[in-house]
């Protein structure tokens, strides 16, 4: 873009102003190419060496899910505590980017709140020549919040397709039975997440199944706590995201399985004994067998230590800690 | 004194020669980019994608487990409604503040009001999606009772708070650049203050005018952060100006980074690229045809 608005710079110059001002275009563009260039060759300079440091010991490089980033941040810091000799590096972008980057082999570990396809993890084989580890790492319930000013207290599977899903038949609150008056419009504004979120991915098989696509022209946020943040600003509207992220501004609603069927609230033992329809699993992936001192830390992620830190975080251990 | 004027010629040489470098550089990067730009979308079009699904289509399902779809006919019509919307703001008030500073200020005032106006252009783009997406989002939904404050009208009015900054300092660029004598002479016909704006200077000043307008237009185009956040990135035509909407740049940032380097996706992204690029192009190639043509009328 920035070239663009150079051709532009160049243009107004040369056709709107006096010949006076040569000079001075020609010193915009020696400080536009050499900021471009600065600019070009910063971007090399910080992939150099993330690339160069692949096979170094002491760094073990996580990036992935959007929902798990607060979550890996933790076990990172406290790792890094415990053993001041290894690095552990962290980045969201959702859990695409990770699996994204597993892939392309620029990562140890690719954090992911849904599974691997089979096409992802064909391709990551035949790229990497072995196949990627899964480890089931914590258990998150998918909340599905609406505005605190919204009367309504409980929705069923079925109901949240007819919102979500292609031809779906539910655009109106007054359609799910309640009056929302803070949303005089009573339009049901989705909002959801971009593509490359597993938490999209994972809530269009649990919610649409897999003959399903979603409704085009929801909302989509880049973040978990943003569809929270908005949800929690718009009476209107009706989101889903991590039961971590709850606000005072938003209300989580009982789902059930079935119209008719009585309500679950999304709390960690409902998550547990997997009651709750939108429970599931949270996953790092290695690109292969890990390396030793990865293996070390998913150890350390999975011990008493490692799964308490879960639930400091608002998540679900995968088994209780037993001390 | 042979020596300095020898040393003072290798330097004016030197001088000579890294000028010229700079300039064929500028024509070497373009260049460059677009060919790297149409090397990765080039083979979008031989693999799969069709090319009247990719301009007719409101579907885009890029990461479909059912069926890809890569149709950018709501994208496009994002973009367009997004830019034609803040130039509509932008354009009279941008212009109205270049008059106003270069004919009807003077001294301590116009350089104090261009000073603040010129600091509207140095706030990053990504505080002014943060503006959108924040501050602005309750206010629309206050005040035009929209069920969501994130849609076309917050990103247009961003977007037309982005472009007004440099519209007017071209324009009051192009107002200045009209010499004095213009002026005195429409004072001697009797002329009042807006008679001479309207009559002796819009006239005058019109290409640099038009150069301005379309910078605005090409920053409109080409913002990418500010409007991720403000038109609420949702995948449908908007109808009126209240409906959230998603532009081609906002999309090719938000996708870019979970595709696979050589995907079908990535290639799409690349070839949307592409598509950005030529209506730049385009629309730096009208003005370019225009303003010679206003040229040429004059000289006759």
């Amino acid at each position: 873009m920035n070239h663009v608005r150079l051709d532009g710079q160049q243009l107004a110059l040369m056709h709107g102003l006096p010949m006076q001002t040569t000079r001075t275009r020609c010193w915009w563009l020696v400080a536009c190419l050499a900021a471009a260039t600065a600019a070009c060759s910063g971007g090399e300079a910080q992939r150099g060496p993330t690339a160069g440091t692949s096979g170094s010991s002491a760094v073990i490089r996580i990036t992935g899910s959007d929902t798990m980033v607060n979550l890996v941040q933790a076990w990172a810091e406290n790792y890094g505590k415990k053993r001041p000799d290894v690095s552990v590096q962290v980045a969201g972008g959702g859990s695409g980017v990770g699996i994204a980057g597993l892939i392309d082999g620029i990562l140890d570990l690719a954090a992911a709140s849904r599974e691997m396809e089979p096409q992802e993890i064909e391709r990551a084989e035949q790229k990497n020549g072995q196949k990627p580890k899964e480890f089931d790492v914590a258990l998150d319930a998918l909340s599905v919040y609406v505005h605190k000013a919204n009367p309504l207290d409980a929705i069923s599977i079925p109901e949240i397709a007819e919102i979500y899903g292609e031809n779906g038949t539910i655009e109106k609150w007054s359609q799910l039975g309640v009056a929302n008056t803070a949303c005089p419009s009573d339009k049901i504004v989705r909002v959801g997440r971009q593509n490359s979120s597993g938490t999209y991915v994972y809530f269009r098989e649990a919610v649409l199944g897999a003959k399903r696509e979603y409704r085009l022209g929801s909302i989509d946020q880049s973040g978990s706590k943003d569809v929270v943040a908005l949800v929690g600003s718009t009476p209107c509207a009706i989101g889903y995201s991590g039961m971590a992220y709850a606000t005072p501004a938003v209300k989580e609603l009982q789902v059930s399985k079935a119209k008719g069927v009585p309500g679950v609230r999304p709390t960690k033992e409902t998550a547990m004994n997997r009651t709750y329809p939108l429970a599931r699993a949270l996953y790092l992936y290695s690109p292969g067998e890990p390396k030793p001192h990865v293996k070390e830390f998913l150890d350390w992620v999975l011990s008493a230590e490692g799964q308490g830190i879960v639930t400091s975080i608002g998540f679900v251990p995968v088994h209780e800690p037993t001390s | 004194m042979g020596a300095t004027r020898r040393s003072s010629r290798i330097s004016e040489d030197l001088i000579e020669w890294a000028i010229r470098l700079c300039g064929w550089s500028a024509i070497f990067f373009v260049f460059s980019i677009l060919f790297f730009v149409f090397r990765e979308a080039a083979p979008a079009f031989t693999s799969g994608l069709s090319l009247r699904e990719f301009f007719t289509s409101v579907n885009w399902r890029p990461d479909s487990t059912i069926k890809k779809q890569f149709g950018i006919v709501a994208l496009l019509a994002g973009t367009v409604s997004v830019t034609v919307l803040s130039m509509a703001i932008a354009v009279p008030s941008g212009l109205g503040a270049a008059i106003f500073v270069s004919e009807y200020c003077s001294g301590k005032v116009r350089e104090a009001l261009k000073i603040v106006i010129e600091l509207l252009a140095a706030i990053p783009s990504v505080v002014w999606g943060f503006i959108g997406a924040v501050v602005m989002n309750p206010i629309i939904t206050d005040i035009t009772g929209a069920p969501v404050g994130i849609n076309v009208l917050n990103g247009g009015l961003i977007l037309a708070l982005m472009s007004v900054p440099i519209i007017m300092s071209v324009g009051e660029d192009a107002f200045r650049a009209v010499p004095d004598t213009y002026r005195e002479a429409a004072v001697a016909l009797g002329a009042s203050r807006w008679q001479i704006v309207y009559k002796v200077l819009l006239p005058a000043a019109k290409s640099g005018l038009l150069a301005a307008v379309l910078l605005g237009v090409g920053r409109a185009v080409g913002e990418t952060m500010a409007v991720l956040m403000a038109t609420g990135h949702a995948v449908a035509i908007p109808h009126s100006v209240l409906d959230p909407a998603r532009t081609l740049t906002a999309t090719i940032a938000a996708e870019l980074g979970e595709t696979v380097e050589g995907g079908l996706h990535y290639r799409v992204l690349f070839a949307i690229g592409c598509l950005l690029m030529l209506i730049t192009l385009a629309v730096n190639l009208t003005a370019d045809l225009v303003v010679k043509g206003i040229r040429g009328r004059e000289h006759l």
